[in-house]
Order: structure tokens, then sequence, then C-alpha cells
């Protein structure tokens, strides 16, 4: 039972390569065990400073893998992550917020990961570290299916790189109670205007497809709508999503409820845009 | 980790002390803190990170303990419950606080709820409900309905509490400090610490059969010290908890007829469990029958038992047929319900220890007598040799009255001549313990064209699972009060308990009487609407009158308070609704409605006799000891039992010691279930004060209006300003003691279910105002009003208490609970209100008295859960013009019914 505590990406990869299982938030990694015991070795993140915190350059943010949702929500982001910081207050409770980090999120690939939908908003790249040098991967080629990820054997995600843009964020998530809830669906929306009309807007949903994705056909429909043309847009645009019943819903509501919800994280956003 | 740490150890800051101690560094935080360190403050409700009991500080922030790594904290500072209480100024006066609004009633979620505030009173700021809600969020409590927890975070003062006051005083919890300040000891808190650990096995299938392979070689290949089965139990291999239908087996033989059933337990050092091969168990699956509608054909679970029908509930009255003909305006409908899981915070646990030719067992338990006498019947002792010492119980609600960890603790410490011990996991729980019945009614009722029932038939169908626990008792209570709290001369109800192969249905606050409440109480608006009658007067119209007949025709001439129900809501009635109109004028979408349900229940069991005793002795030196054996599983039976006793002898409660739960020191005070301790307890409480100051008044020649005053050294009465000392026997034991018994008065039922079942009926009237969203169908709950009538509220704010966590509960069932056998087996796919789901509560107490309770006081526990579901649904549907009759409303069901209207 070895808990290994690496404080630098070197060491954390080295550890890697005799195998192991990461850990940062423990949040996904031990509701998982299922009460049974943990494996006989895992290598902590959390002590990696290097991968901890939002940091700004020239062209763009990059938020450390094992950064929290609490950090997130303390952050000084412009309005374009004012959704993530929305999802991350959506994200379980203040206990999984504090512990609970963005890459954990992302590589745990749950259809209903509460950051996901805002960061596709984001046009976020995966930061990854490993044997075969760094790469990045756009996060909508990332995450692959449910609990599948592009993650290969000894890598290392490393950080979330978010593209300098203009816009406003927004997020919605419906669950059938207000905390620790898994979404029945989520949308993340990044809306920017001209004069009051949509000049560009990027709209993602949650839990209604194996993996959450963009709405391309819609955002497409949405440029040059006012505010008043949203729902109808909204209403009859093509989604392509494939929502499942299960325990939370029906597919049939998702399919519906979705819609609505998607013109209401429009609204919100451009409501914003135009206090701001 | 640190250097300087020896290996295999951690070195971290606790409670402000730097321990080092011996751990597996991947080994959870809460296992550590718990089982190492001691801190048995720190709860374990989940494991997951659903439940949120096991919230420790890590340098200053709230964190799941129980997905945290413990190697993770190394170097750092850990703050729990009992320390933040025992070194915070700001954590100690949040204790008082808790106390102060009686915040904690089980107390199991109270170091998590605890922890978090501290956190959230530490940042500053200016606190509103919001805030404590976004912090507290992330714990579940399924007692207190939250709301005097977010009294307590937002008035965390300095101020006094009550601690002193016989019958009607807000006094604060007597048992409630130890909660509050982390020292509570619940289930799996008192496990002696060399305890070995059972496991149980069990059926991965609904049906199947099974062969065990070579258990022996692989115990011995495996280090284990035992394995159980069926043939290790040396008396009965059945329990069960009424008469006729103890059918339940320990560990099933040749056939398992539930998903979770045991086949068998293994004990074992905990580590040794943590790691075992496979169980050399093959199973077959069978064809099982999981809903009640389809076993009249599936094979039989119990072959004497035809159609798979357990038993059946009648009660007539009338010509129900005839008179529905002649009504004047009818409506029907069907309605079903989910099976509906306890969810308490503390799973199940218990251990174990042999004394000589005795088994003591520890347990979190509502029912220590009957676990006494199930286990012997198990072990094959006689009842004597078996004692139960109940622990804090961290929930109940039903489920704790039967035996789930009991008997393979007892089983194998009795073997092993060992301390064994064992803790149900979170899904173990769920699956395996009883829920409440899956219900099917239909249901008609006939009015005159004033609105006055003339006729109500019923019929109810209840999914009760593979085995009996208390189906029977659901099965007769449910035609008794499907009528509701109203006048109703022509009546007809049958109802049926239907084996399965599903997890025994069993007791659950209110006994099936909020799945019959569901269908009459919704009728009801429907009849209203037809009728064109308001619907709260269209139920205070029937409501049932002292003096006149229930449906088995038996007849209050005091204490049928229900009509004092309904008019007390009167006045926010009319306030919602005309505030709900003014709102949906101009909001379309986000539509308002208001909501109203009556509700009763008999208190206690149905025509069958249920005796409480009570013990009580005043030492040598004048000290009263209050043997309470009614278990306080957070309703507050310690207080209230205490509170009574206190003032039918005339002293006050600080005078009075409690002693017990114990089956050796504490007489039988029956079960905590049916609504009884308060009322029958009660009562015996109220005997046994009433006796022995009879003795002292006698013994010190006083009068009735003689003052007995505890001097510390002996008793001293006080009579028209002379004081006196009241000479006490001397010798072993007590100087006096009394033992009183109450049983309340009932008569059998006829074959039409005609008689007397209770001797007391409590009521309620609840109405809620919320808001719908006419797109998504979902429901925002604004406000509930409660009136209750309670007899005498011995003590209020327990009363208020008791409302509030029973509307929570009837939240739950309304709009997001189901239990799905093999799929919500944990907390975040079963899904409870969570303190942003409970809204505005007020409670407003009726004290009509009664004739038969102690100080005119009746049970409460139950009633407050019946009208809320139906309620809920009848403001949705207000709201909405969408009736839900299959539950639960989530938003999926209630935007289809919307739809389904053409809204």
């Amino acid at each position: 039972m070895t808990l290994h505590r690496p404080e630098s990406l070197d060491a954390a990869l080295a550890l890697l390569e005799g195998g192991g299982v990461l850990l940062a938030g423990g949040t996904d990694v031990y509701p998982a065990l299922r009460d049974g015991a943990p494996p006989a070795a895992m290598i902590d993140l959390t002590g990696v400073a290097a991968l901890r915190g939002i940091s700004r350059d020239g062209r763009g943010w990059r938020i450390g893998a094992a950064t929290t949702w609490t950090d997130v929500i303390r952050a000084d982001l412009p309005p374009s992550f004012d959704g993530l910081k929305l999802a991350a207050r959506e994200v379980g409770s203040v206990q999984i917020q504090n512990a609970g980090t963005v890459a954990g999120n992302i590589c745990n690939a749950s259809p209903a990961a509460d950051g996901v939908p805002a960061l596709l908003t984001l046009e976020a790249a995966v930061e990854i570290a490993g044997p075969g040098g760094p790469r990045r991967v756009a996060l909508s080629d990332f995450i692959l299916g449910p609990r599948r990820t592009d993650l290969r054997a000894g890598e290392i995600m490393t950080a979330l790189l978010v593209p300098e843009m203009p816009g406003q964020g927004a997020f919605l998530k419906l669950g059938a109670r207000k905390y620790l809830v898994i979404s029945i669906a989520m949308v993340a929306a990044v809306v920017e205007t001209q004069a009051g009309r949509i000049s560009g807007a990027r709209v993602a949903v949650g839990a209604c497809s194996p993996v959450a994705r963009r709405l391309p056909a819609l955002e497409a429909a949405l440029t040059g709508a006012a505010l008043a043309e949203v729902p109808a847009i909204c209403a009859s645009a093509p989604l392509d999503l494939s929502p499942i019943d299960d325990v939370r819903a029906s597919a049939a509501y998702r399919t519906e409820s979705v819609r609505t919800l998607i013109s209401r994280t429009l609204s919100q956003a451009m409501e914003a845009a135009h206090v701001a | 980790m640190s250097l300087d740490e020896p290996k295999g150890h951690i070195g971290f800051t606790l409670n402000g002390d730097e321990i080092t101690i011996p751990s597996s560094a991947t080994a959870r935080l809460s296992e550590v803190l718990r089982e190492v360190a001691g801190a048995k403050d720190v709860k374990v409700g989940c494991n997951a990170g659903d439940c949120g009991a096991c919230t420790v500080l890590v340098d200053g922030a709230p964190v799941c303990a129980c997905l945290t790594a413990v190697g993770q904290v190394s170097g750092r500072a850990v703050d729990t419950q009992s320390g933040l209480v025992a070194r915070d100024v700001v954590a100690q006066r949040l204790a008082r606080s808790f106390q102060r609004h009686q915040a904690a009633q089980c107390g199991i979620c109270t170091p998590g709820m605890m922890v978090s505030a501290v956190a959230l009173l530490r940042s500053g700021g200016t606190l509103d409900e919001a805030r404590v809600a976004d912090a507290l969020g992330g714990v579940l409590c399924r007692c207190t309905g939250y709301r005097k927890i977010i009294a307590a975070v937002l008035d965390a003062s300095e101020a006094a509490p009550v601690t002193e006051g016989g019958v009607g005083v807000r006094i604060e919890r007597l048992d409630g400090w130890p909660k509050v300040s982390g020292t509570e000891r619940f289930g799996d808190d008192v496990a002696p610490a060399d305890a070995l650990n059972v496991m149980v096995i069990r059926s991965p299938y609904h049906r199947a059969g099974f062969i065990f392979g070579d258990l022996e070689t692989w115990r011995e290949e495996t280090g284990l010290d035992l394995i159980l089965t069926a043939a290790d139990v040396p008396g009965d291999n059945l329990f069960g908890v009424i008469p006729g239908f103890i059918d339940q087996p320990v560990f099933a033989v040749g056939e398992a007829r539930y998903r979770g059933e045991p086949v068998a337990a293994v004990v074992g050092a905990a580590e040794r469990l943590a790691h075992l091969p496979p169980f050399p168990v093959t199973w077959e699956e069978r064809p099982a029958v999981l809903a009640a509608e389809d076993a009249a054909t599936a094979d039989l679970l119990h072959p004497t038992r035809a159609g798979n029908v357990m038993c059946r509930g009648y009660v007539a009255r009338g010509d129900a047929a005839g008179a529905m003909k002649g009504a004047a305006v009818r409506v029907s409908g069907d309605f079903s319900t989910g099976f509906i899981e306890h969810a308490y915070i503390e799973p199940e646990a218990a251990s174990a220890r042999r004394v000589g030719d005795r088994i003591e067992v520890s347990c979190c338990t509502q029912a220590p007598y009957m676990n006494r006498d199930g286990l012997a019947g198990i072990l094959g002792l006689k009842p004597e040799e078996v004692r139960i010492l109940p622990t804090a119980v961290g929930g109940g609600f039903g489920s704790k009255l039967d035996l789930s960890a009991q008997p393979y603790v007892a089983l194998a410490a009795w073997i092993l001549n060992r301390p064994v011990r064992m803790a149900y996991t979170r899904t173990e729980s769920i699956a395996t313990t009883t829920k409440r019945h899956p219900s099917a009614v239909r249901m008609e009722i006939g009015a005159d064209a004033d609105g006055r029932i003339v006729a109500a038939t019923f019929e109810g169908v209840f999914n009760t699972g593979a085995y009996s626990s208390w189906g029977p008792t659901v099965a007769n209570r449910v035609p008794i009060h499907a009528s509701g709290p109203y006048l109703t001369p022509n009546y007809e109800a049958k109802s049926a308990g239907i084996h399965t192969n599903t997890v025994s249905c069993g007791a659950f606050r209110g006994f099936g009487v909020p799945q019959s409440a569901v269908a009459q109480e919704q009728l009801f608006d429907m009849l209203a609407e037809r009728l064109g009658i308001d619907r709260l007067e269209l139920r205070r119209r029937n409501a049932i009158r002292n003096g006149e007949p229930t449906v088995t025709g038996q007849v209050f001439e005091t204490g049928m308070g229900i009509d004092a129900c309904f008019d007390a809501l009167k006045p926010e009635w009319d306030r919602a609704l005309a505030e709900a109109e003014v709102h949906n004028a101009s909001h379309p979408t986000r539509r308002r409605g208001v909501g109203v349900a009556g509700g009763w229940y008999g208190c206690g069991n149905t025509s069958m006799s249920n005796p409480s005793t009570i013990r009580a002795g005043v030492t040598p030196t004048g000290e009263v000891m209050l043997h309470q054996g009614a278990v306080d599983i957070g309703q507050g039976s310690n207080t209230v039992i205490a509170q009574i006793f206190a003032t039918a002898l005339g002293v006050p409660v600080a005078a009075v010691t409690l002693v017990g739960a114990d089956t050796d020191v504490t007489p039988d005070a029956g079960k905590t279930s049916a609504s009884r301790q308060t009322f029958v307890t009660g009562n015996a409480a109220r005997l046994a004060g009433e006796a022995l100051r009879a003795q002292i008044l006698r013994l010190g020649n006083g009068g009735q209006g003689a003052e007995i005053t505890m001097t510390g050294d002996g008793i001293a009465l006080t009579e028209d300003g002379v004081t006196r000392r009241v000479p006490l026997p001397e010798g072993e034991g007590y100087a006096l003691e009394v033992v009183e018994t109450y049983d309340p008065p009932t008569l059998p039922m006829d074959a039409n279910g005609q008689g007397s079942p209770y001797a007391v009926f409590g009521t309620a009237a609840q109405m809620v105002e919320l808001e719908v969203d006419m797109e998504l169908g979902t429901v925002r709950l604004l406000k509930f009003t409660a009136a209750h009538d309670v007899g005498k509220a011995i003590n209020p704010l327990l009363a208020e208490g008791q409302i509030e966590g029973g509307i929570a509960q009837g939240i739950g069932l309304a709009m997001m609970e189901s239990f799905i056998p093999g799929r919500t087996e944990n907390l975040h796919d079963y899904l409870i209100p969570t303190i942003g789901d409970v809204p505005e509560i007020e409670s407003i107490l009726i004290e009509s008295g009664d004739m038969h309770g102690p100080y005119g006081a009746k049970g409460l526990g139950e009633h407050c859960l019946i009208p809320t579901a139906p309620a809920v649904l009848n403001a949705i549907a207000h709201a909405s013009g969408a009736r839900i009759h299959h539950l639960p409303a989530t938003p999926d069901r209630v935007r289809a019914a919307i739809l389904a209207k053409g809204l």
C-alpha cells in the first residue's frame, strides 16, 4: 500500500512507469472502489506544484490539471469563463469542490461531467505529458466515450489550455434536487454580441450523449439572432444529441427539455452581456 | 511523505495535536481517523462523498474524509467536530446554538453539518439562508428537514438555552450535548478494538439456486476464522417480527429469494476480508418476479401462501356499492408509489461478545426487546441469556426495528467466543434492509351535491417483497386509514400484501398510510374541482368530529382535532391562493400552486396489546434514576419521557438521571414505532412518576401539594412553608422503587374490520405553496404550513422537529425517491432531499387533548409525513393542471403530464 507523493512532473512520470493509479482529489477514485480496498500503489499528483493554479500568457489561459473547482470559483477570470465558474459551483458540494480537480473531471469521462460542456465552449485543449513527450489534444477529441479518453499508458494530463476569447459565458444544470446531484441535462454557452445580436455563439450540452458535445448547426443558426429570436431557433435547430433513459429521466424528456435549457442558457449569457 | 515519518506511519496534526500513527498511506482518511486515531466523531455514511457525514477540515477546508488518502494529509492539519468544539470558540457557539434550536435529532449528520458550518462561520461576511445552504449542501440529513440546522447556523451566538422545564416547555434535548460535541456513540462506534469483522455473502441475483464449494478448504487457505451458513445456526434459522409471519432465514437454504439475500458469512480480521478471493459458491439464476401484479401466476415464494399472497386486510361499513351508485358525484383513479428507502445516514451496525453463557449485542436498534427475543430464537438461547445494548441510533424510521447485522455478529461471537463486529456498507443497507412498500391503489369516492362523502371504495396492492417483516401491519393498517380523517358512512377497503423476489418491505413511517393518502387526498381535490367547492372547505366539511364513527365504527368523544387543523390553515390558505393568482397572471411559464391534504394515524399497535413499562428508583442519597427503555432514535423520547416523569413526580428534569436503554437494566418499553412512545411509554412514565410521588408523600407524611426536593443527600418535602426530610429505607439497591406499565385500551376488529383498533388517533393538515416550471416540469417549493393536533405538546421544539423532518421525507416521497433493486443502491442514484430542497416550514401545534394520552399528548412521528406528498401533488396540479398518479413527480413525469394535458 504505497502512496507516492511526487513533487515534480518528471518524478510523477517516472513513478507512473512503474505502474499505479493516479490520484488527485480522490472524488472519483475512492467511490469507484465501492467500499473495496484501495489499490496497492497510487501516485498522488496534488503535491506537484506545477500542476495547480490558473495562469495567463500572451496566447491564453492555462488551468493546471490539479486545480480544484474551488480554485476555479475563486480565480479572477474574464466573462467568457462565467459558465465554467457556474459549473464549478454545481460540482457536487463544497467538499467535492475543495478536493475534486478539473483534470479529474475530464479524465473520469462521465457523460454527466459538470465541467466538460463549459470547457468545450471555451475551446479548451488538453495538455499531456508522457513517455512520448508533451502533446496537445482538443478537448473534443480527448474524451472518446463514457469512461474512455485519449490518455495513453504512462501519460499524465498536465493542464487545460484555453485561448483568449471574447464573449459572455453561461451555464445551466437540470437535476432532480438542489445539491449533490448528477445532471439530467446541462448546457454551457459563450456568446458574443454586437448591437444586441449574436455575432458568435458556442453551445455545448452534457448528459444527453455519450460525450458532451458542441452543437455546430445550432451555433450557425444563432448567428445574427436577437434575444427574442433565440427561443424559436432553439426549438427547431437540429441538435444531433442521443440521450438515453436512465434513473434520472427519460430520453424523451431530455430530448425536449434540453431545448428549453439551451434557450435559457443563451438568454442568461445575453442578458449578462447586456448588463456588462 | 515526510522524511521524519517512520516507515508505515503517517504524521499529521489532529485537532491541534501532532500525531504519528501506523497506517497504509492509501487508506481512506475516514477509516484511519476512526479506527486508528480514535476519532469516532467522523461518521461513515456512504464511502462515496454522497452524504458528507465524514466531513473534516484539512488545513481549514471541508473535505470528505472518505475520499481522501490518509497519506495526502501528511504534515497537514486535520480538524474534526470533537476537536473543534473542544478548542474553537466559533464551534462552541455553534454547538450551543445547535442545542438551543434542536438542530441535532439523531445526531449522525451533526459532525458533518457542524464542521461544514464552522468553515462557513470562519469565512466571515454576512450570512443568509442561501450561503448556509451552499456551505452545508454536501451533508445529508434524514431527520430534521434541515430548517433548524439553518436556524442554528444563522444564530450561532452566546444566547442561553432552555435547560429546565416539565411538560409543555421547549427545553433543549437532554441527550443532545454528546451529539453536538462529538462524543455520541452510534452502532459502529462502540465496536471493540480487538473484534473480528463479518462480511455477508449475498445473492447477486433476484432469485437463484446455489451450491457451495469446499468451504473448509477455502477457509483454511484464506486464513479466516469462521464461515457461517444455515448449518451453523444453533437455534431456528428464521426471524421475523409478527407471530405467524416469522419467515425470513438468517441464511438462505437452497434458494435465495431476493438480490442481496445472505447465503453465508465470513469472519476474520478486517485486512483479510479486504483481500479475499471469490467465495466458493456457484449460482444458478432462476426466473424472478419483481412486481406484485405479476406475482399471482409466478412460482410460489412460500409454499403455503397461494398466489403469493402474504395476507389481506379488510374494512367494510355500511353499503359502499349501493351508496356509490346513488352519489351525485364520483371520482376515481389509479395511483402508485415505488420502493422507498429509509436512507438514515447511519448504516446498520452491531457488535457482539460472549460473556459466559450469555451473548451481549450492541447495536443501533428501535426494538431492543424484540431484537433480544429474535436473537434468542436464532441462537437457541433463552431470552434472558441475550442482552441488547442499544447504542445511539443514527436514524431509524422503521427499518431498524428488524434484525440486520445482529444475527451475524451474535452467531460468530457465540461460536468463536471472541468479539465480532459488522457495519453495513451503504449499498448493503439500501439493497437488503426493509423498504416502504410499493403500492398500487385504485380508489373511488362518491359525494352528494354539497360535497359530503357518501361512499368510498379502496383496493390497495402492496409489494411486500420476499419475506413478511411488517407487511401484515401495512395490510391491516391501510384499510383502517384509507378514508382519511373524514366521516365516510359507506366504505369498503381491501388490501393485500404480495410476495415478490425483491427485498422485504417493512415498517417505514406511516406503515402504508402515506401511500393510501396519495390516492385519497388527490381524489378529494378532484372531487372539489368537479363540485366547484374550495378544496380546504371540502375537507373541512367532511372532517370527522368528536362523536362521529370512524370507518371501523370507533367513536371518539374527545380529541378528534382534524377540523381544528383545517381551520388553523384557513388564513394562510386564503393568502396563498390570492398570491398565486396574482403571480400567475403575469408568469405563464412559472406557475404557482397551493395544495392541501389531511391525514390521520392511530398511535400504537393495531388491535393488539403493546405495553410499555417504566422503572424508576431513588437511591439512598436521593438520586432519582429513570430506567427509560424507549429507544431515542432522534425523535426525542429521552427528553419527552423525562419531562413527563419529572412533571408527574413534581421535580425538575435536572433532578432526574436517565438510565438505559439496556435490556438488563431497563424494562421493556416496547418498540420505537407506530408513534407510540410519547403516548404509551409516556403514560407508563406518568404512572411511574405519580406512583413514586405517592410513595414519597406517604413516607414523608406529606399532602398532595407538597413540594419534593432532591437535596443531594436525600429527599425533602416542603409544605405550608415547612421543609422536612423524608426518611428513606436503608439497604441494598434503591431506597424507593416503582415499576409501572401502560397498555393502551383497544378492542379486536370483527370480520368486517369493525372495532376499536387504537386508543388514540392523531391528525394533521398541511398545505404547501410551490412553483412549477411549465417548460421543464421542475418544481420549486416555497413554503409549508403544517397544523398538527398533538393533543398536548410535551416539548413543542421537539414536536416542530418531527413535523419538519416528516415533511422532508414527504417531499422525497412526492418528488424524487424511488429504489430500483439492483440500480439505485447508493446515495447518488437514490436521491433524498438536500438542504436546498426543503423550504420554510411554519408549524401550528393544535392541543385538543386526549382522553388517554399523558397530559393529553398523542403520538406525532408518523403523522408528519402522511399529508405531505398529496399536498405537494395537489399543489402541482393546482399550478399546472397536471395530476401525477404515479410517483415520484420527477421533472420528466411532471413535464409529461403537462404535455398530456395539452398545456
